[in-house]
């Protein structure tokens, strides 16, 4: 192994970079990223960015420092255009195609647009900047669609002062993903912060001065953001041979074909811990899965399955939300600590018979970590309750 | 080598103490990480280099002095 090329140049990205060089590769490293900033993080662009608490020079992941240690090509401003993988070459769009060994795709999601591509997005920073030079005090914003990015931006744009309409298809947001009572509860803090929330309610289109509702009636606002979703970044990818299905398909050690492997946002894999093919958008996830597909790339056969738990969290207000686990397809929810209405509580999720997951608020991080690790050994729904104990570490 | 957290940007995500229990924990009341050994010996340095990438806030450093 003499090249690696990875694609994608934000959290899964570098995190495969820094692995690669932390595990002994030492041949040549090229790490391609089409915005023409070198990594930086995405979750405090709808938190700390929106709401003018950091200035953008708290972004970057690594100094400047840092990078150049790694001896990395750092390749910003270039969009990876297509793969030969017979001849083992990434085409970029000045034309030039870049030899591999090894290539490690690491290139996200992109959000979703609603049919006339208006409003605003939110997943860059130049996306951040822009929302934000349109919000003062008295300005209203309206959001569409009340999943964790939105409500976290109605809830920024709340706290800077500005009127805030949260509107959502799904009688109960996010019902879907965590069910029905953490969602009523959700709907309550945003409604008690003052937020509008409209939900059964679906949008038509953006227009000048507002929505369009799919009634045809018009909420006006000065400004719009549309967060209804994402989707993978896998175009570049599109006549490669390699299997695409909302994300770049791969097996358990997060190869999507030989010499190629996927991690981050756009990688759908099959977790091994849960016994199902998933793609996760967090932030947390994509620095394991970078390392884990880096290790595997150096390791070949000797790679080891990768199968975490996934962990997010969501500030909204001053209420912190963290959550383990799969919750999708759960067939259960039980509150098993504390109250939802303090907002102090851990709910619990059951797949089968088996406890696939948590989310809590409020609660103390070791009680927390030890429900962590009954999720991480397939704890039986049934089984008592898990006792905080010290913390023990997590074979690599 | 001294280990660095910029508390501020700590998410409060507990990976640095799954990663290395010897030199992190979190306080009780936010979950916001605490630097137990700001000098770890050397044997955990991998566990810390393991720590320092998974951050996911990129709150953690370990630097040369
Ligand atoms: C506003 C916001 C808030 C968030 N908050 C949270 C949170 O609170 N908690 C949490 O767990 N997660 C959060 N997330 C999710 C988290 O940021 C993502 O899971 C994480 O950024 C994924 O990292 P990634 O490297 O896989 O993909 P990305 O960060 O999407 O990076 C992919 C990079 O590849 C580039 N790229 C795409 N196509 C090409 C190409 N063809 N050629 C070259 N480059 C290309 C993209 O431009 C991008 O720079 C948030 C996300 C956003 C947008
Ligand atoms: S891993 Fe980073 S964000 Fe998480 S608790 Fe430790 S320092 Fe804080």
């Amino acid at each position: 192994m003499n090249r690696v090329v990875v694609v994608g140049a934000s959290a899964a990205g570098l995190a495969a970079v820094e692995t690669l060089r932390r595990e002994g590769f030492e041949g040549d490293l090229t790490l391609i990223g089409d915005e023409p900033y070198a990594p930086y993080d995405r979750p405090p662009l709808s938190k700390q960015i929106l709401s003018r608490t950091w200035r953008e020079d708290r972004l970057p992941l690594r100094s400047d420092e840092d990078l150049s240690a790694l001896n990395v090509e750092l390749r910003i401003g270039t969009e990876a255009i297509g793969v030969d993988t017979r001849a083992r070459t990434v085409k970029i769009a000045s034309g030039e195609a870049l030899p591999y060994d090894g290539l490690i795709v690491a290139t996200g999601v992109r959000p979703r647009a609603l049919p006339t591509a208006r409003g605003h997005l939110l997943r860059t920073l130049d996306d951040a900047l822009n929302l934000r030079s349109r919000l003062e005090p008295g300005r209203h914003l309206l959001v569409v669609g009340a999943g964790f990015l939105g409500a976290e931006a109605a809830a920024t744009a709340r706290g800077i002062g500005c009127r805030v309409t949260l509107v959502e298809p799904a009688p109960v947001p996010l019902a879907h993903a965590v069910g029905e009572d953490v969602g009523r509860m959700l709907s309550t803090l945003h409604s008690e912060r003052g937020v509008d929330l409209r939900t059964g309610t679906g949008v038509a289109e953006v227009i000048d001065d507002g929505v369009r509702l799919v009634g045809g009636e018009v909420i006006e606002a000065d400004e719009v953001l549309v967060s209804v979703g994402s989707v993978p970044n896998t175009d570049w990818l599109e006549g490669s041979g390699l299997r695409l299905d909302d994300g770049l398909v791969c097996d358990e050690y997060c190869s999507a074909g030989p010499g190629v492997y996927a991690a981050g946002d756009v990688a759908r894999w099959h977790n091994p811990l849960f016994g199902t093919s998933m793609r996760v958008e967090h932030r947390t996830h994509a620095a394991e899965q970078g390392m884990a597909a880096a290790r595997n790339l150096l390791r070949g056969p000797q790679g080891r399955p990768f199968a975490p738990v996934p962990y997010f969290w969501s500030d909204q207000y001053d209420m912190k939300l963290q959550a383990y686990g799969y919750l999708r397809g759960h067939d259960e929810v039980a509150l098993v600590e504390g109250d939802l209405d303090e907002r102090r509580f851990i709910v619990a999720y059951r797949t089968g018979d088996r406890l696939t997951g948590v989310i809590a608020a409020g609660i103390a991080p070791r009680t927390l970590r030890s429900w962590r690790q009954a999720i991480a050994r397939s704890a039986a729904w049934d089984e008592d309750p898990p006792t905080p104990s010290e913390p023990t570490r997590r074979a690599a | 080598m001294r280990v660095e957290l910029d508390e501020p940007k700590c998410v409060a995500s507990g990976q640095c103490v799954v990663e290395a229990p010897d030199v992190f924990d979190q306080r009780d009341e936010d979950g916001v990480a605490v630097v137990l050994d700001p000098h770890p010996p050397e044997e955990l340095y991998d566990q810390v280099n393991e720590a320092v990438a998974i951050c996911p806030a990129a709150a953690l450093r370990l630097v040369r002095e």
